[in-house]
Formats: structure tokens, C-alpha cells, sequence
């Protein structure tokens, strides 16, 4: 026993070592399960597109490497075996530092649907051993990992329930047009100052498109200092622990990273679960979600922000360029004509040729291209072995590999050309066109998440196929050019200048500033003048429509209900319980219960056909004493009978003719019936008594009853003394 | 410096019957034998602000303040007292004194504060950052808010709900939102424009507003005439100036005026102060008004500035029966340098014209007015008695305050009451946190609890 005792002292300790020597593990998603990049996605996957010449994976890849990740599990869906193929090729598989393992999932549609594939793994293989990075493979940064996963564990030692920490980093929008820089929608979160837990995470537009950021009451009830920010921009890299995975296993229909997860921590608050953000201020770190942020990513890369991911430097066995003055980076094999100007900040690549009187500025351009004389190109994205004619004129676009462009064609801002686009002769493709030798699927599935569903397998291997089908085909380029112009479509086409590669257009600018002028003035008129308390008025309108609707879906439900229990005849105890049903679930008082359930036999007895008053009120009275147990079962406090008076005056309201001359007949009906009590009628008098003279009417119309239910109950009262005084 | 202030003195407040009455309006209230108001006073002459306008709710109330002022402080400061139609609410009652207002700066404190922050610093603030509004916030105390309610701290156990929700950029000089919490009943909302222009915004709970603002007079004076329905400075025109502050409209007229009318001198003088005001504010970068104003060409901004009180500062308005006990204890408590007084070696203020009787005991943090006597064999702890009192024997004061010529009789026993003036409890009244009105008479031998004594 001695032995095994001290043998279990330092197991403990072991342990402890085991666990900080815990490989460092990190999730790729080498898919954006978005169609932001479409067409170009369609026939390559986004992970393997060029920024700055260098597959975005590759910066993702050496990234991790450098921040010490040993094991990186690279989770592909769509063109996968493009994929594959490509880190297979890349020294990646044979890396001496970082093991690269690729797992295949075609069924997955979502962030959400691979994480609970690798769950699914995991139980098998547990490959996953501890906490891990998540990240997406179009993250371009050069942020240390190790001591924020420390962290990490250390808060999670300390607090089982802290199971992810989020990169943040500072990036404020512009004040003009409140766009941010990566063009994402705009970010407001909220965030504890000294724990730095994040408290709430909202994104303009997918959200609420309202003017205001909205807090729980709670949370400010919690928490005694809250930090909202809007200059913050999520860098989609999470440090995440193991429960991560199985929360995305429990709750099946999660599929956004943020928009469903980590909403879903915050707001339904499962298990008591936090998430914790980190803010890094001299790192990089960017992710590529579409086209403004390609371009934002491209310049912030050469201007040499994510050192030592940038041209001049092989970091994942690409061919380091020259850097020359300007921020101009060259190969060295670059053919360059003497009169060709090359401005600052841009990319030639390997065997590229460049012709008499180019102009190029601000751009990128690829391996193998040959550019005749002539041409401008600024400020564009130019991959590899593509072909420019003489005379073209180029701005804020970006063409993929394999492009044709023919004398004199012109692309205007924000073009995207697809692979082996051929632009006809002195074509001018028009602004934010996108064009692809694909068709456009015509077939729209309506979820953006089904990108590669179609396109994973089928297209990649039909490709050549259908060039050749397509080239023959009367092209929408000119003559003798080739692609299909893309029409904007998935209802974003208003959004088009808000991810493109372009600057936003003046016009554009002068409207959304506008825009923002116009919400302000908006806030302002509903805000009223009123001297009373209007801080929040439109929250107090929202809490009291809410419950309106409510009462409208109850009451209909109630009503069929009833009606159902009329024509089935069902026993009142039945009815009760269903009803007793409805009012849990629509959180109703008893009140309610009785005012809707009055509601739906009148409505019965008004709808069921009748000639003349008479005959309505023989329906009404019939169906009152068959029901009245029902009814009785809700009025048995005087507040619910003065409700079901309320209700009755407020039907009579709105079908006067009908019912209005009826109202004395059934409310003494009721009466008689003991379904209301004396009490509440006069209750209900007293408190009609001092409103206006047409809430009145059916007040003066009982009037007689009323003074007779008085006069009744003084003589029972002075009965009462009577007897007192006898005694 | 050119403030003039405006204190806000208030009438008859429904919150602290039946302490207040016919012959004692609130701002008259004994702190430690003082009235409240002086200690408003004080901490205003100390900042050197001496230019001071009283304005009371009713002409009686005004007569009985004016009446006081003029008795106590007429050679050291220059006071001008007002009366104004009762319940036209704070904005009202400075809508009906706005022929007064002359100076450029008005700074508007509330009558009821017992406080040791120099409301100097809150002037100060707002002319640095040359501010249309500069409120006060001190921090929430702890023991929770003071309108906890009158009868005892009952509600002293539950949490404390937030007051305020306070909103400041991060540098916590502007104001960016302002909200009552109770108000607010499931969500704050924040307006994204603002929130867009500032970045961030720290949303505090744990703030409160200490009614002590300075306004610029033009704006005040602005608005006050463009929303007549506004009613409260706190409810209305704050939450409107705070919101309205990147498309401003208060300035729009007012200032074309007066830089029409006076030309290119005053122009000058202007751009100086601007350009001082940012020296002044350590503002190498801009701020964010600047920068939304210079991207929206058409807009007007104002600030809304804060001033923060430090932590350790003391602070408490008298606005309910709990206050009056709180701060009637802290005065002469832990908070003593507020009163004023010098204390004796045993932490209490005992007058010597006041008569103690043998083997009476008057522990520390306890007052003894004028005149005051006490009987045999009495104790008295953590208590103020007012002057003139008759005290018999064997009489127990703990945790209360005993006005002015109060009469209690022999074997009385007193625990977290008030006696207000004149009142007279017979022999053998046993009291735990009651309120007896002036003048009541409180039977013999009676015992009662949490109980509020008051002829109707």
C-alpha cells in the first residue's frame, strides 16, 4: 500500500507536466461556408486563392507553425481534393515542427456541421486532446498564440466555464460612412473592462437593422461597469476547449460560428458557459471575408504589417521578390520595359512581362503574365498567366488565373474575372460585374451555406468540359471573348460596392452619408417631445406590442378551442385543460383566459346564422348555459368578471348593430347565472363612471339594472344592520 | 468666475412627511443642528461661488428660507431667493427664474446635499472642455440607494438597483447616455450613432447622478423655451441634451447672432478659447465631436462632459427619511469634518450651556444642542438632540435625532427615530424606528414600532 501511495504523489505532478506539454493543436476550416467569393470559389476553393501570390492557407499555415501549434487538423469540404492535392504537393505534409492532418467531410454545410463531424471523429480517434485554436483558413497574422492559450487554460482552471477566448482587435470604421475596413457589417459588443468577458455580440444588419444597440437589463444588474465597443473587429481566431465541440453537438441546428454559437452562450446562457475576448494591439491579425477585405489584406501584406508573412520573405517555400524602393516588390526575372512606370506599393512576380508606357500603381500581379504596352492597371489584383493586351485599362479589379484580356477592353471598378475569362476586343466590362465561363446556378439555393454542395465534386471535374461548350457559345464579352456576366443577385446587390475591391464611388459616399443623417433624424422623431419619460420609448412600444400579439394569437387558439369543444362536445374538463394549456404557454393571466374564452362563445353565437335580435340572443343564451361551467371556471375573481365585462363592451363595440342593443339582455343573462356577481358589475360601473361619454353608451344602456342591482344589494345591506342591530 | 448658481431648494417634499412641515421646509431640515442648506452654502462659498440664486416651490417655504438666508448669511454671500409655483417640476422652476439668468455659465445644485466635493471642479470641467452641459457622478453608495425607503432598512438586504445607467467614452470625460434604471424595463438601448462616433462607451450602473450640473446658460435658456413640456432637468432636458449631442440645435441661432453682431474681435476670442480648451484638455487628439462635425459638414455638435467624484468623497442627498437619518449620523459620524464643528475628546459635541444630569452617559458621535437638558441615569448613543430639549430620566436615545425643544419624559427609550420639534413623548414611550411629527404627543406608556406619528 506504502508503495502505491507514493507512486500516486508524483503521478499527480506528472500529470500537471503531462498537461502543460499538451500539444498544441489547432482546427483549420479550409472552407468559408460562404459564397462571398463566388464566382471565383466555384472552381477553386477560397483557401487556395492568391493574396499577394501566396495561397492564403499557406499564410494560415506558417502562421500557426510560428506560434508554436504542433498539430493542425485541416478540415475540408468543398474541392477537397483540391485541397488535399495541394498540401500534399506543399512541403506542409512533410513539415519537421507542425503535423498536418486533412480530414474529409462532404456532408457538411456548415462551420457548425464540421465541428459536430469532428465530435463525431473525435469519439473514435480522440484526436483532439485538450484545448485547441480555431481558426479559418483565410486568416492572414502573425499574433503569438502560446501565451494566450496559457491564458486561456489558466482562466479555465480557475473557471470551469470559461470555454473560449476570441481575438479582438481594434479597428474603427470610418466616420464618414461607418464601413469598416475589412467590409464587414459593423460590430458592437459588449465586454466586462476587467475580465474582459463578453457580455454581448451583435452584427449591424444580420441583427437588427435599428438604430440602437440593445442591452439586457440584467446585465447591467450584474455587472457594474459593461464596455460597449464598435471599434472592434473579430479576428475569427478562437482559443476554444473541448466543451466546444460538444455544445456544437448538443445543440444540432447551430451553424454560424458567431451568429449561433456564440449567441447562443450568450444569450440562452447554457450552462452557465462564458466566453472571454483578448485584444491584441501590435499584432496582426485579418481574416479574408470577401472582396474589400482580399484588398485590404493584399495592401496591409505589402506594407509589410503581417511581418514575416510578406513577399520578400519564403515562408512556406514560395519564392521570395525583391524588395525595391516604394514598397515595390519584383522578381528577379521580371522583363520590364524601359518606359513601363511601376509605382509604389506593388507585386510583379516571376517570368511576368511588362511592355512599353504600362502604368501600374497600387496592384498585384502574379507569375507568368505578359502584359502588352500600353496598359493601365492600378490599384487591381492580377494572378497568374494572365494575358493583357495592349491598350487595356485596368482599376480595382481582380482577375483570376489564366485571363484573356484583348486590345483596348476596360474593366471598370470592382470587376472580378473568374478563371480563363476571355474579354473581347475594346470591351468595357461594366462596374462590379462578375464573370465566369460557369453559368450562373440558376437553381438558387436559397441558404448561402450550400456553396460547395454543388459545386464540391461536379464542377471541378466537368470544368474542362464545359469550356470547350462554352467558348463556342456567343459570348456576353465582345465577339471573341468568353464568360458569362454574372447578374447581381442573392439580394445583395445593394451591398456590391460595400465588398468589392473598389474605393466606394462618390456618389455612394454622398448617399450614405446621407443615410446616416436620415437614421439620426429618424431616432430623433421617434423620440417624443412629450415631457414625460421618453428616454426608451421605443423599448416600452416594443413591450407593449409584444404582449398585444400575443393576446391575439392566444385568443384565436382559444377560439378554436371552443369551437372545437362545441361541435365535438367535449367535457368542460377537457376544455379547461387545453385551455389551461394555452395560457402556460402564451403566458397569460387567468384574466386573459376568461376574457378570450367569453370572446369565442359570443363570436359563436353571433356567427351562427340568425334573422333577428331575438333569435341571437336565444343563440348567446344557449350556449351560455350549456358553457357556463367553462366560463365559470375563469371568473371566479372579481377581476376576471369586470375583464369579461371589458370584453363584452368591446365586442358590442365593434358590432354595434348586432350585439349593441343585446348588451343589457346578456350581461343580466350572466347574472342570473351566476357567472358574474353583482359586485363586478358595479365595480365595473363605478369604473366607467368617470370616462368619456362614448365609452358610456352601454353603461346608460343597463342603467336600470344596474340601479336595481343597487337598490338590491343596499336593502341585502341594510337587512345585514338590521339583523346586526337585533342582536 | 462668471457662474451664477442656481440651487434648486425645492418646498414641502411628500418623501420626508412628516419631518418636514407648515414651520419646516425641506431645505430648513436640522443636519447636526444645522439646516441643510447651509451646508449647500458652505461647500459653494468654499469654491468661491458666491453668486447664488435660492429657488423655492411656495411663497410660505420662500419666506422661511429667505427668512434664514438672511438671518445667516447675508454679509458673506450674495443670495437672491425666488419663489416659484409649487410642482412645476426643476426645468419649470428655472423656465420661471430665466429673467434672472445673466451670466454665461449656470451652475445648478440641487438644495438637499450634504457633500464635501467642490462643485468648483465641476465648473472648472465644464469650461475646459467648453461643455453645453457638465454633470456631476459620484459613485453609487454601497449600502444601497438612498431612497431605500423611510421605515427602516428593510430594503437595505435586497441588492441595489441600479439608479443610473451611465454611459461615458473611454476616456470618461463625455457623456454619451443616461438612463434611469428604473425606468429601463428590459433593455437599454444605445443609440449606435453616438455609439459609432465615440468607438466605445463604458456603461456604469455603479455612477450615480448627484444633481450638481452646469449648463451653458444659452443652451439651457434654448432649450427651456423650444420644449415646453419638458419638466425635469434630470428626466428631460438631460436625456435630450445627451442624446441630440451630434446634431446639435440648441446653438444654431444664438451663436450666428453674436458672432454676426460682434465681428471679427469676438471671432478671435472664440477660436482662442477653442484652441486653449483643447490645450487644456490634453486633447493632442481631437475629439470625437470635432471629428464627426468635420466630416459632416452640416452638423452642429455640443458636449456633454462629466466630472467624476472621487470615491472617497462623501456625498448624499437628503431626499428621504433614510437620508435624514444617514446623514444626520455621518455628520457627526464618520463623515465629521462635514459639520463644521469641533468635537471634544470624546468624538462628541456636548454645549456647555447644555445640563447633563448625574450618571448620564453621551457616548461618541452624539450632538447635544443649546440648552439642552438631559435627566439622570440617561444614555445617549450615535445621536443628535437639538436645543432647548427637556430629557427626563432614565431616557435611552440611540441612533436618532431629537429636534429642537422636544420634550421627552422619564423611562422613554429611543431607537432610530426622529422627533421633530416641539413634539413631546409622555413617560415610558418605548420608540423603535418611528417619525413623530412637531408638536405630536405621544402617549404615556405606549410602545410602538416602525410607526409614523402625524396629526392629519
Amino acid at each position: 500500500m506504502g508503495a502505491q501511495k507514493k507512486g500516486g504523489g508524483p503521478r499527480v505532478s506528472e500529470d500537471a507536466v503531462e498537461q502543460s506539454r499538451q500539444r498544441l493543436q489547432a482546427i483549420l476550416l479550409a472552407d468559408s461556408f460562404a459564397t462571398k467569393f463566388r464566382p471565383v470559389t466555384l472552381e477553386r476553393p477560397k483557401v487556395l486563392l492568391p493574396i499577394v501570390n501566396v495561397p492564403m492557407i499557406d499564410y494560415t499555415l506558417a502562421w500557426l507553425e510560428s506560434a508554436g501549434i504542433e498539430e493542425v487538423f485541416v478540415f475540408c469540404c468543398a474541392h477537397s481534393m483540391q485541397v488535399i492535392e495541394y498540401l500534399e504537393k506543399s512541403e506542409w505534409y512533410s513539415h519537421p515542427n507542425l503535423l498536418v492532418r486533412t480530414i474529409e467531410s462532404h456532408k457538411s454545410i456548415s462551420a457548425g456541421d464540421a465541428l459536430r463531424y469532428m465530435y463525431e471523429q473525435q469519439t473514435e480517434t480522440s484526436q483532439i486532446q485538450g484545448d485547441f485554436v480555431l481558426v479559418s483558413g483565410d486568416t492572414v497574422s502573425n499574433m503569438p498564440l502560446a501565451d494566450l492559450i496559457k491564458e486561456h487554460r489558466e482562466r479555465k482552471k480557475k473557471d470551469e466555464k470559461a470555454i473560449m477566448t476570441m481575438v479582438i482587435k481594434q479597428s474603427k470604421s470610418s466616420p464618414l460612412t461607418h464601413q469598416s475596413r475589412l467590409g464587414t457589417d459593423q460590430l458592437f459588443i459588449a465586454v466586462d473592462p476587467l475580465t474582459k468577458q463578453l457580455l454581448h455580440y451583435e452584427e449591424d444588419k444580420v441583427d437588427h437593422p435599428s438604430g440602437s444597440v440593445c442591452l439586457e437589463k440584467s446585465l447591467l444588474d450584474t455587472n457594474p461597469s459593461v464596455l460597449v465597443c464598435n471599434d472592434m473587429q473579430d479576428c475569427y481566431i478562437d482559443i476554444c476547449s473541448p466543451e466546444v465541440l460538444s455544445l456544437f453537438e448538443d445543440n444540432f441546428d447551430y451553424q454560424h460560428l458567431r451568429r449561433h454559437f456564440v449567441k447562443g452562450v450568450l444569450v440562452d446562457d447554457i450552462m452557465g458557459y462564458k466566453i472571454f475576448t483578448h485584444e491584441i494591439h501590435s499584432s496582426y491579425a485579418g481574416r479574408i471575408d470577401n472582396f474589400r477585405s482580399y484588398d485590404s489584406v493584399s495592401k496591409d501584406i505589402i506594407q509589410r504589417w503581417t511581418y514575416p508573412y510578406v513577399p520578400d520573405i519564403n515562408f512556406s517555400g514560395n519564392r521570395p521578390l525583391k524588395l525595391g524602393r516604394q514598397g515595390i516588390y519584383r522578381a528577379s526575372d521580371v522583363v520590364q520595359s524601359r518606359s513601363a512606370d511601376v509605382g509604389a506599393s506593388t507585386v510583379i512576380g516571376y517570368g511576368t512581362k511588362i511592355g512599353n508606357g504600362d502604368k501600374i500603381s497600387n496592384s498585384v500581379i502574379g507569375n507568368g503574365c505578359s502584359i502588352g504596352s500600353n496598359v493601365v492597371i492600378e490599384g487591381s489584383y492580377i494572378w497568374n498567366n494572365v494575358t493583357i493586351e495592349d491598350g487595356c485599362e485596368i482599376r480595382n479589379a481582380i482577375v483570376c488565373d489564366g485571363v484573356k484580356i484583348r486590345a483596348g477592353a476596360v474593366l471598370q471598378p470592382g470587376v472580378v474575372l473568374s478563371f480563363n475569362v476571355v474579354v473581347g476586343r475594346d470591351f468595357v466590362v461594366p462596374a462590379y460585374s462578375k464573370v465566369s465561363l460557369l453559368q450562373q446556378p440558376t437553381t438558387e439555393d436559397s441558404d448561402e451555406e450550400l456553396e460547395y454542395a454543388d459545386s464540391s465534386s461536379g464542377t471541378a471535374d466537368h470544368l474542362s468540359g464545359l469550356n470547350l461548350q462554352m467558348e463556342s457559345k456567343a459570348s456576353e464579352l465582345g465577339p471573341d471573348g468568353a464568360g458569362y456576366i454574372w447578374e447581381a443577385c442573392e439580394g445583395a446587390h445593394d451591398e456590391e460596392w460595400k465588398h468589392s475591391v473598389a474605393p466606394i464611388p462618390k456618389d455612394k459616399l454622398f448617399e450614405i452619408t446621407q443615410a446616416i443623417d436620415d437614421d439620426d433624424t429618424d431616432d430623433e422623431s421617434v423620440v417624443p417631445t412629450s415631457g414625460e419619460l421618453k428616454s426608451d420609448a421605443d423599448s416600452i412600444n416594443t413591450d407593449v406590442n409584444d404582449p398585444n400579439d400575443d393576446y391575439y394569437y392566444f385568443e384565436k387558439e382559444v377560439e378554436g378551442t371552443v369551437l372545437r369543444a362545441v361541435e365535438e362536445n367535449i367535457k368542460v374538463d377537457l376544455v379547461t385543460l387545453e385551455i389551461n394549456g394555452l395560457r402556460l404557454s402564451y403566458n397569460m393571466e387567468s384574466a386573459d383566459c376568461a376574457g378570450a374564452t367569453f370572446y369565442s362563445m359570443i363570436k359563436l353565437a353571433v356567427d351562427t346564422p340568425h334573422n333577428s335580435a331575438s333569435e341571437l340572443y336565444k343563440n348567446a343564451a344557449s350556449i351560455i348555459t350549456k358553457w357556463k361551467e367553462l366560463l365559470g371556471f375563469y371568473v371566479k375573481k372579481i377581476d376576471e368578471q369586470i375583464e369579461v365585462i371589458m370584453k363584452f363592451e368591446e365586442m358590442c363595440q365593434e358590432s354595434p348593430k348586432e350585439l349593441g342593443p343585446l348588451f343589457t339582455q346578456i350581461l343580466h343573462l350572466l347574472y342570473d347565472k351566476d357567472v358574474l356577481q353583482e359586485d363586478a358589475i358595479l365595480r365595473w360601473s363605478e369604473e366607467k363612471a368617470g370616462a368619456d361619454e362614448a365609452d358610456k353608451v352601454y353603461l346608460k344602456q343597463c342603467d336600470t339594472f344596474i340601479q336595481w342591482l343597487k337598490e338590491a344589494s343596499e336593502e341585502e345591506d341594510e337587512d345585514d344592520e338590521d339583523e346586526e342591530e337585533d342582536d | 468666475m462668471d457662474f451664477q448658481v442656481v440651487i434648486l431648494a425645492g418646498g414641502f417634499s411628500s418623501y420626508l412627511v412628516p419631518l418636514v412641515s407648515k414651520e419646516v421646509p425641506k431645505a430648513l431640515l436640522p443636519v447636526a443642528n444645522r439646516p441643510v442648506l447651509s451646508y449647500v452654502l458652505d461647500l459653494l462659498e468654499s469654491s468661491n461661488l458666491k453668486d447664488l440664486i435660492v429657488v423655492v416651490e411656495g411663497e410660505d417655504a420662500a419666506l422661511k428660507v429667505g427668512g434664514w438666508i438672511s438671518s445667516a448669511c447675508v454679509d458673506r454671500l450674495h443670495v437672491e431667493v425666488a419663489a416659484v409655483a409649487e410642482n412645476v417640476g426643476t426645468a419649470g422652476a428655472l423656465r420661471a427664474i430665466a429673467h434672472h439668468l445673466t451670466a454665461k455659465d449656470i451652475l445648478i445644485v440641487s438644495g438637499d446635499i450634504v457633500s464635501d466635493i467642490p462643485p468648483g471642479a465641476v465648473a472648472a470641467t465644464h469650461r475646459r472642455h467648453d461643455a453645453a452641459v457638465t454633470v456631476m457622478l459620484c459613485a453609487q453608495p454601497v449600502s444601497g440607494p438612498s431612497e431605500s425607503g423611510g421605515s427602516g432598512g428593510k430594503d437595505k438586504t435586497k441588492k441595489p438597483a441600479c439608479d443610473d445607467i451611465i454611459g461615458l467614452d473611454s476616456l470618461k470625460q463625455f457623456l454619451l447616455y443616461i438612463a434611469k434604471g428604473t425606468e429601463i424595463k428590459k433593455d437599454t438601448r444605445v443609440k449606435k450613432s453616438i455609439l459609432c462616433a465615440a468607438g466605445k462607451m463604458e456603461i456604469r450602473s455603479d455612477l450615480m447622478d448627484s444633481h450638481i450640473y452646469a449648463f451653458k446658460r444659452a443652451v439651457l435658456q434654448e432649450v427651456l423655451d423650444q420644449k415646453p413640456a419638458f419638466r425635469s432637468l434630470k428626466q428631460d432636458v438631460l436625456p435630450y441634451l445627451v442624446r441630440t449631442q451630434l446634431r446639435s440645435d440648441v446653438f444654431s441661432d444664438q451663436s450666428n447672432v453674436e458672432e454676426n453682431g460682434n465681428g471679427n474681435g469676438k471671432n478671435n476670442m472664440q477660436n482662442n478659447e477653442v484652441v486653449l480648451s483643447q490645450i487644456l484638455s490634453n486633447a493632442s487628439m481631437p475629439s470625437f465631436h470635432q471629428v464627426y462635425e468635420s466630416g459632416l459638414g452640416t452638423r452642429k455638435t455640443h458636449k456633454c462632459c462629466v466630472y467624476i467624484a472621487d470615491e472617497s468623497k462623501y456625498f448624499v442627498r437628503l431626499n428621504s427619511i433614510q437620508a435624514f437619518m444617514d446623514v444626520n449620523r455621518d455628520v457627526i459620524g464618520e463623515s465629521n469634518h462635514l459639520s463644521g464643528y469641533s468635537f471634544s475628546a470624546h468624538h462628541n459635541i456636548v454645549h456647555p450651556s447644555a445640563e447633563l444630569g448625574s450618571k448620564t452617559t453621551v457616548g461618541p458621535h452624539c450632538m447635544l444642542g443649546e440648552g439642552s437638558q438631559v435627566g439622570d441615569k440617561c444614555s445617549v448613543k450615535r445621536s443628535v438632540i437639538g436645543r432647548h430639549c427637556r430629557i427626563g430620566s432614565n431616557v435611552k436615545i440611540v441612533n436618532s435625532v431629537v429636534m429642537d425643544h422636544a420634550t421627552i419624559g422619564d423611562g422613554c427609550s429611543i431607537q432610530g427615530s426622529v422627533i421633530c420639534s416641539n413634539a413631546q413623548l409622555q413617560e415610558r414611550v418605548t420608540l423603535r424606528d418611528c417619525q413623530v411629527e412637531a408638536g405630536y404627543v405621544v402617549c404615556a406608556g405606549s410602545e410602538h414600532k416602525g410607526e409614523t406619528f402625524a396629526r392629519k
